[in-house]
């Protein structure tokens, strides 16, 4: 086995067999899908109780209005608002008030809800929504107009805007830009995290060798610089696997979860409607749910995903290698992990840049600002993630990799030149000035 | 037989010049001692020999042999400033260590049982190596540093660390080596161990080389024709100096020094003719005195 490959073996292995990066690459999946999943199964539990409402009617127009159904039911009484508190403080009779002071056609910020705790949006929809239909009917009525109602009720239309992606293949794509905002932010993010925790690896990894003073030691066997690739390499093969863990686990849990909650939400079939280009022509089903999840997935069939994924790994390996060397130099110039801060600074800046200008890209993702930052190498990798969603002109995305290929292959033998001589020295406080001379070397 | 040769080797680092015209060859088969104060520039001719750094100009030569990249594995070398993975276990990291060298993973483990089994230290191959000394730690290096059986072992400050039963257990060791074979080029501030393991110095002083040579022949050039003599009654000064005088359990202790030109014999019969002689001995600098004598001129 040559050299460098038993240093990548080395670096994967013990870093694999790590407690904390198996405990991190399973949970974080059942993080993921229990995020989607929770609010999903806790919206699907109904609130049984039934729930009073007492009304104080000052106009006395709304008796009829006020419905009981299967959660509320209304009490009007005629008392004073505080003497109805007071009795309610000792056996807790009612959830909540509603005080109506004035004609609502009028004034229509004369209705009140008062609770002893937040009066949930279910009750305060539920009941605005029989005020306000009723004041309208009423309005209408004042006009004298036959049929007003049923006129008004034919006129309303809504407009649901289905927006369609001309593919350079001539077919037809359902595009949907918010589905395109949630893939292209969550690959950004995906990137840039897999670059700060990756990087950040690279330098504690190069400041541990070198505190614990086996550097010297190593580089008598292999050369420095081949020490320093191996270990890159090494972290950059656990992220991908990570990464690879990730999207099985994620697809494997929520596939699972999915057949409990919700009826069949299934994965598979995505990727089928996906891979066979038939997502437009699967028959509509009958149920409605059914029939919303099948158009997310029509919708999602319309991104290419097969490049996406080849376009996020070859970003994150181009994105990690241009910073994990920089990282790998700043480690070798420190005495410990302390010390990294002061030349870490400038390395994590542009990484953060770069997220805050995927998120404006987003918004935007044919400006300028989208343009240049997904040309510049620094901030390519994250904000290109952004813009592939909606479609990037092939000529930008081989231009920005071309770019960031040859940046990483700069900062990678700038990196090496710092790295050779930074490994071997030692208790030195190290300046930028420094640092400037040993590139030089 | 020469087995390195260093020629006008000149190492310049930016504000100062580490390495000033320095030449030394080591013969084969012998124990070399690297003398010199800190910062002298020992561990950059180390380093060049170990090609962890390039001279600037000069040559080294392996066997008569421009020095590459891959002769590296022809050397093992025990830096000064030494360590393993913490977190690594013992067994797992020699092995690693032995295979960046080039060897084998089953010629590896063989060469590993056979020195583990030889310091006993079998049960410590599955300990992680945060649990182990220093002392301890350090076997496990020394045993990494020789595993691939080098030709040219490099020890810089080998004994730092070690309790005296250990430390004579690797002196021992390292004359095993050279008995079976190897040249040892041996770097270190304990000057007792230079007289006693080493043939032959270089002694650098601020980048040059101000001192080389066989210990015993700097040594004897470095006396001081003084001599300690033991004898039954008192002496008196009679062609010689006499330094100092002392009785211990009967006997007479003087330190005498005899002028430059007079021989020995002639010095020996004027101390015959006062008394009875039990022992005399030239008194030779100590490596210890002429290191401090060479590095203050």
């Amino acid at each position: 086995m040559s050299k460098i490959s038993l240093i990548i073996k080395r670096e994967y292995t013990t870093r694999v067999m790590k407690k904390s990066f198996i405990i991190l690459t399973f949970l974080t999946p059942l993080l993921f899908a229990g995020m989607i999943m929770v609010p999903l199964w806790l919206s699907s539990i109904k609130d049984n109780s039934k729930k009073n409402i007492v009304v104080i009617d000052r106009t006395n127009s709304y008796q009829g209005v006020l419905k009981n159904n299967d959660t509320y039911t209304f009490d009007f009484v005629d008392k004073p608002a505080d003497e109805v508190r007071k009795e309610n403080a000792d056996n807790e009779s009612f959830t909540a008030l509603l005080l109506i002071t004035d004609d609502l056609a009028k004034n229509p910020k004369a209705a009140t809800l008062y609770s002893e705790e937040q009066v949930n949006m279910e009750l305060k929809s539920y009941v605005s929504d029989l005020l306000k239909n009723y004041v309208e009917e009423q309005k209408l009525a004042s006009h004298n107009i036959p049929n007003l109602k049923k006129m008004v009720d034919e006129s309303h239309v809504d407009i649901n805007i289905s927006t369609v992606k001309w593919g350079e293949d001539g077919k037809n794509k359902v595009g949907s830009a918010e589905l395109a905002l949630a893939i292209g932010m969550i690959s950004a993010f995906m990137i840039y995290m897999f670059i700060v925790i990756y990087g950040a690896q690279v330098m504690s990894g190069v400041v541990q060798e070198k505190t614990s003073r086996i550097v010297e030691v190593i580089i008598s066997s292999v050369k420095p610089f081949e020490l320093m690739m191996g270990k890159i390499i090494g972290i950059a093969m656990v992220g991908l696997t990570q990464f690879f863990l990730w999207v099985v686990l994620t697809l494997f849990i929520s596939t699972v979860a999915g057949s409990f909650i919700g009826g069949n939400i299934d994965i598979s079939a995505l990727q089928q409607a996906n891979t066979m280009g038939m997502g437009m022509n699967t028959p509509l089903p009958a149920n409605e749910t059914e029939n919303m999840v099948r158009e997310v997935y029509t919708m999602l069939s319309g991104f290419d995903f097969a490049q996406i994924v080849v376009l996020f790994v070859i970003y994150f390996l181009g994105g990690y290698l241009l910073y994990a060397s920089l990282f790998a130099a700043v480690g070798s110039a420190v005495d410990n992990e302390t010390d990294t801060q002061q030349f870490s600074l400038p390395l994590t800046l542009p990484i953060i840049f770069a997220i805050y200008a995927a998120i404006y890209s987003a918004q935007n993702p044919d400006g300028p600002l989208a343009f240049w930052c997904s040309m510049i190498p620094f901030t390519s990798p994250i904000v290109m993630m952004v813009r592939l969603p909606f479609g990037v002109p092939a000529w930008q995305i081989i231009i920005s990799i071309v770019i960031l290929v040859f940046s990483f292959i700069g900062t990678t033998w700038m990196a090496g030149k710092i790295y050779r001589t930074g490994i071997l020295m030692y208790g030195k406080k190290v300046t930028w000035k420094e640092l400037w001379k040993w590139l030089r070397y | 037989m020469i087995l390195l040769e260093v020629e006008n080797v000149v190492k310049q680092y930016i504000g100062h010049r580490a390495l000033d015209g320095v030449s030394l060859n080591v013969p084969e088969n012998t124990v070399y001692g690297l003398l010199g104060p800190n910062g002298a520039g020992k561990t950059t001719l180390i380093r060049i020999i170990n090609c962890i750094t390039a001279p600037d100009s000069g040559e080294v030569r392996l066997n008569g042999k421009r020095l590459t990249a891959a002769d590296v594995e022809k050397i093992g070398y025990l830096p000064e400033e030494r360590g393993l993975y913490k977190k690594m276990k013992v067994g797992e990291q020699a092995l690693y260590l032995a295979q960046l060298k080039g060897m084998t993973k089953s010629d590896a483990l063989k060469a590993l049982k056979y020195w583990f089994e030889k310091f006993e230290i079998q049960a410590w191959w599955d300990k992680k190596v945060e649990e182990l000394s220093k002392g301890m730690a350090q076997k496990v290096q020394f045993i990494t540093t020789i595993l691939h059986e080098p030709k040219l072992l490099i020890f810089d400050e080998p004994f730092s660390g070690f309790d005296p039963v250990n430390a004579d257990l690797m002196k021992r060791e390292i004359l095993n080596l050279k008995n079976n074979g190897a040249t040892i080029i041996f770097s270190t501030h304990n000057m007792e161990s230079v007289e006693e393991l080493c043939e032959n110095i270089s002694l650098v002083n601020q980048a040059k080389i101000v001192l080389q040579g066989n210990v015993a022949e700097i040594r004897a050039s470095h006396a001081t024709n003084t001599f300690v003599v033991q004898t039954k009654t008192n002496i008196a000064e009679s062609g010689f100096e006499l330094l100092s005088q002392t009785t211990k359990n009967g006997i007479i202790e003087s330190l005498i020094k005899k002028t430059p030109n007079e021989t020995n014999n002639a010095l020996l019969k004027s101390i015959i003719s006062q008394t009875e002689i039990c022992s005399f001995q030239e008194l030779l600098p100590s490596m210890n005195d002429i290191f401090i004598k060479t590095v203050k001129l």
